[in-house]
């Protein structure tokens, strides 16, 4: 499968910790993400997810250069892009782009809606002056929005066409790599639809590849081409949604998912066996010896508290992080 | 597709139209206060009487060099509405020209305080936790941290006494302001997504600076610009009325009333009415101030 096509991005044991400041002389530090390595495959739909403060935000961030990784390597199209965003060559900063979480924050109030369209268009020089009306018309035209929209503010709408609008900021540029933060998480669910589906055909249409973030294991299922789970900065499971969901290996995957509310009965059998989720993530800045996730493990075995496993590719295509399928040393430890 | 291109209908408000909307939304929301519409009447006239000065003033000769003793020390009365001082000058008259200099030393020191004020604001906020911003901003304090009226009288007593240079002393002290209440915004406004979204496609400083950061602090400093209008006035006065101001004959607001103090309380009217000119252009410009402040603030409902 990895032959197939080429990898748009690589991520390599990536880390991103934050000072936050200092306790008996010694820095604390929040270990956002905590040594992270992915790739995604040109034309995919990456789904990313995790719950709150698990570091998927960051790890998006790190890769747009928001902020500056503290150990390992981000490889796009071939190009170490691991420098800071205002490091980066421009024409990298044309192909990725981000769309985040709060639509109400990421268009300026001050602007209308054409200010804020054009700002990509002459930043890369897309189009001539004299055609930028049109040009912006037609992007809005790509979100299915009306050009009536112009020249309204981001204050005069509401919060899915405010998310359109910064989809097609994202998509003003022609990028070939898109970074989804969350995109419908602050929407009503009506809207969130539109807005997915939208997405979709975009990608189809533009031969996109996303990153889609979200705590939505159900919208993952239904948009994502390969699932990566993520706990305390790190990957737990990466696999093709397909099997993501029918065999789960990593004993928090089996967690979040037997804990999807389910409506039909159809749902309910595709349901993997019941765990009950106990405890909460734990804090970032002291995170846990051994396995991270052993603290709230049904699974635990004694080397979990002192070792931390590494990612291993159970069948192929599909990684775990658990010393349950770690097979050299699961011997050792039974 | 065509069809359906043709089908939507591009509202598109012309320019002039929305600039008339956003005018009547805006005097609405500053006429709802009667005080402000009071303000904006007595800066206006106050205006309109200093730029027509040599055609209102009853003696116009009487801001310069002019001397007549037969009139001097004259009261109150048809002929001198503020009576004359003891050169035989019309008091009204003198108001009237010092006028000019007040509203001139108001306006000239905001048009440079507040650009500088603002510039290094944003500079110090945008590059919040560098080198640059310590620098800025320490400076801002160390201004700050001297009362204001000292400062500029420091300043002004330093330079030859006169009305440029008692507006560079004012100006001086001025700006620390800006540089400190557009430095808060920036400092958060930076850390927006939008400001993040401009950085990450690849804008240059200068649009983050002042088309990402700097339209969402117009208001504020706005307001304070239309409040500070008064204050600088005051200052102003103050450093005319101890003689770091306009020189005499030219006749200046603060200096008139220091002039007029040697003769309390015989010639009251040296005195009172120059102050009360003050006072009034002060109040004027407070008024107003207050009328645009309702007007930029955005929250309708958050005033009683």
């Amino acid at each position: 499968m990895s032959k197939e096509t080429d990898n748009i991005l690589t991520i390599e044991n990536l880390k991103t910790y934050f000072q936050v400041g200092k306790v008996k002389g010694k820095t604390v530090h929040v270990r956002a993400v905590d040594g992270v390595s992915l790739s995604i495959k040109k034309g995919e739909v990456m789904g990313l997810v995790g719950e709150s403060g698990s570091g998927k935000s960051t790890l998006a961030y790190t890769v747009m250069g928001m902020y500056p990784p503290t150990e390992g390597k981000i490889t796009f199209k071939g190009e170490d892009i691991s420098a800071g965003s205002s490091r980066r060559p421009l024409d990298v900063k044309k192909d990725m782009q981000i769309v985040f979480q709060d639509p109400g924050s990421s268009l300026n109030p001050h602007q209308n809606i054409k200010q804020i369209l054009e700002l990509p268009l002459k930043v890369h020089g897309i189009v001539k002056k004299e055609e930028m009306e049109k040009r912006v018309t037609q992007i809005l035209r790509t979100v299915e929005l009306s050009p009536a929209y112009m020249y309204k503010t981001p204050g005069s709408m509401g919060g899915g066409e405010r998310q359109m609008i910064s989809i097609a900021r994202a998509l003003a540029t022609d990028p070939s790599f898109v970074i989804l933060d969350e995109p419908t998480s602050a929407l009503d669910v009506s809207i969130q639809a539109k807005i997915i589906n939208m997405l979709l055909r975009l990608q189809e249409k533009n031969n996109l590849t996303y990153l889609f973030i979200t705590h939505d294991l159900s919208l993952m299922r239904n948009i994502a081409t390969r699932v990566a789970i993520m706990y305390l900065g790190k990957i737990c499971e990466m696999a093709s949604t397909h099997e993501f969901f029918e065999t789960p290996y990593h004993p928090y995957t089996k967690m979040l998912l037997s804990s999807i509310p389910v409506v039909s009965v159809e749902e309910e059998k595709l349901r993997p066996e019941k765990v009950t989720s106990t405890g909460e993530i734990p804090s970032p800045t002291n995170i846990p010896t051994g396995c991270s996730f052993h603290l709230r493990c049904p699974n635990k075995m004694d080397l979990c508290t002192y070792d931390d496993p590494v990612m291993t590719e159970v069948t192929p295509g599909h990684y775990v992080r658990c010393h349950l399928y770690n097979k050299e040393e699961a011997g050792d430890a039974v | 597709m065509d069809a359906k291109i043709q089908r939507t209908e591009i509202i598109v408000p012309s320019p002039a139209a929305r600039l008339k909307e956003g005018f009547r939304k805006n005097w609405y929301k500053f006429s709802r206060n009667k005080l402000s519409i009071a303000g904006l009447v007595i800066v206006l006239s106050i205006i309109v009487v200093a730029i027509l000065a040599p055609y209102v003033a009853p003696y116009p000769k009487h801001a310069g060099k002019f001397v007549d003793y037969v009139n001097a020390n004259q009261g109150p009365s048809a002929a001198h509405f503020f009576g004359t001082d003891n050169f035989g000058r019309d008091v009204l008259s003198r108001i009237i020209f010092a006028f000019r200099g007040a509203l001139l030393m108001g306006i000239m020191v905001l048009a440079i305080a507040v650009p500088v004020g603002v510039f290094f604001g944003l500079l110090a906020g945008y590059y919040q936790g560098s080198f640059l911003d310590t620098f800025i901003m320490r400076i801002t304090d160390i201004f700050l941290s001297v009362p204001p009226l000292l400062l500029a009288l420091a300043i002004a007593a330093v330079l030859e006494p006169n009305l440029t240079n008692a507006m560079i002393a004012v100006t001086v002290m001025w700006w620390p302001w800006y540089t400190r209440l557009v430095y808060g915004m920036a400092t958060s406004l930076k850390n927006e997504y939008f400001v993040t979204s401009a950085e990450l496609v690849g804008a240059g400083r200068f649009h983050i600076l002042f088309r990402e950061i700097l339209p969402n602090c117009l208001s504020p400093i706005f307001t304070k610009m239309a409040l500070d209008v008064g204050w600088v006035i005051l200052i102003g006065a103050s450093l005319s009325f101890v003689g770091l101001g306009e020189q005499p004959p030219t006749p200046a607001l603060g200096q008139m009333v220091s002039d007029g103090t040697r003769y309390m309380p015989d010639l009251w009217w040296m005195t009172v009415y120059p102050s009360l000119a003050i006072a009034v252009i002060i109040l004027g410009f407070n008024m107003l101030g207050d009328g645009i402040r309702d007007m930029m603030s955005k929250g309708e409902h958050d005033r009683g």
